[in-house]
């Protein structure tokens, strides 16, 4: 029992499996009529966060973050879950590339 | 439809470069048309499967199966591609000689054009399904059909466009040299293919980032202007890499590098062999 604990917390301290034991339930970011809602979301520093991409738009996005280094295609009606950080402060942008004109937004890491 | 245009472009052209590469790589190979032709054949085809499937893929291994699914086929073109060039480290120099005798293109035969054709592939696949997701989210969203066929053939055809213009840019390379430049771009394509899995294996929670940000040249080459793409593409350039991912390309470049050198018969006394049966003065070119 004990060494199972140990060793489920070394895999979350070398970053080897997602935090899913550590993390609560993750940050909700809706895509709706191509925008993202909310635009802007803050996050805590120095930690890994859990993103939920819920696209409830027909048409796929493409979840991409330059900052971030993340990109992921989320089919119509579906969500996605994507890992970020640890990051330092500061902003992120992340964009939708399929829509690129109003998917926009911004992760806020303090 | 320019926007739809412009997106097609940018998901075919990375696909559109790799043919052109692999095309260079395989001149003088019997029948490399067909297979290349093959690749891209199924490849359309697996590309419609694989966007049907998208909403499971992306499900599938606890939310992680879209990232495990591109790191799995980018490492399968970088395996085929180090096998490509060391095959080609060992054979390319007799193919290259042969072809300069004869002045024009040989069919050699029994070249490694399976994984090849598995390269061309997989470029096909990746790219080829975010574009049918794309076209298809399109109509969707009740964008008119017009536009987008219109948009889609624009973009396919810009991208083929320049993959063609890769491809003939590459035949202008006197024999003697060619396969040394093809041998040089599949390496560097392999390696940023390699840090490109990698990334993926991050954002899946299976590597660790090691760093975050090596370093950042986005204000000088961003990675999203024309030039920084083209660049991405051809050798990797990325404009704010992970660590592991720098750690993935040397190593790549590095490994695949050093079994081109061991195989190749130059390199060794045995080698002379192909060279000794003719004095042209090219073969010291080859080097």
């Amino acid at each position: 029992m004990r060494s199972t604990h140990v060793i489920v917390a070394g895999l979350l301290a070398l970053g080897l499996i997602p935090q899913t034991y550590a993390a609560s339930e993750g940050y909700e970011i809706v895509i709706l009529n191509h925008r993202f809602e909310p635009a802007e979301l803050t996050v805590p520093a120095g930690q890994k966060v859990k993103l939920v991409v819920d696209n409830r738009d027909a048409s796929p996005e493409e979840f991409e973050s330059k900052e971030l280094r993340r990109e992921k295609v989320i089919p119509g009606h579906s969500k996605a879950t994507i890992w970020v950080g640890p990051l330092t402060s500061g902003e992120y942008r992340f964009f939708g590339e399929f829509h690129e004109e109003t998917a926009q937004g911004k992760l806020i890491v303090k | 439809m320019l926007g739809a245009a412009v997106i097609v472009f940018r998901e075919i052209l990375e696909a559109a470069l790799i043919i052109a590469i692999v095309m260079g790589a395989s001149r003088g190979v019997a029948g490399r048309g067909n297979w290349v032709l093959g690749g891209v054949g199924v490849g359309i085809v697996g590309s419609v499967v694989v966007a049907a499937l998208a909403g499971t893929i992306l499900e599938a291994m606890d939310g992680r199966g879209q990232e495990l699914f591109n790191a799995g086929i980018l490492l399968a073109a970088v395996v085929m591609l180090a096998w490509h060039n060391v095959w080609m480290s060992a054979h390319g120099r007799a193919l290259a000689s042969q072809m300069k005798k004869v002045g024009h293109d040989v069919s050699a035969g029994m070249k490694p054009l399976s994984a090849l054709a598995l390269v061309t592939l997989f470029a096909v696949l990746r790219e080829g399904s975010e574009t049918v997701l794309f076209l298809y989210g399109l109509t969707a969203s009740g964008t008119g059909g017009l536009a987008l066929v219109g948009g889609g053939m624009l973009g396919l055809a810009a991208g083929a466009a320049i993959g063609w213009f890769l491809y003939r840019g590459l035949l202008s390379i006197p024999i003697g040299r060619f396969f040394s430049v093809t041998g040089w771009l599949v390496l560097f394509l392999a390696a940023g293919l390699a840090a490109n899995a990698a990334g993926f294996l991050n954002q899946a929670g299976l590597l660790p980032a090691l760093s975050m940000q090596v370093w950042d040249t986005s204000q000088i080459l961003s990675q999203q202007s024309w030039f920084g793409t083209l660049l991405h593409i051809l050798i990797g350039y990325h404009d704010r890499p992970l660590g592991i991912e720098v750690v993935s390309y040397v190593v790549t470049l590095t490994v695949i590098y050093i079994l081109m050198r061991w195989v190749d018969p130059s390199s060794t006394r045995s080698g002379g062999a192909h060279r000794q049966t003719s004095g042209e003065k090219g073969a010291r070119n080859y080097s």
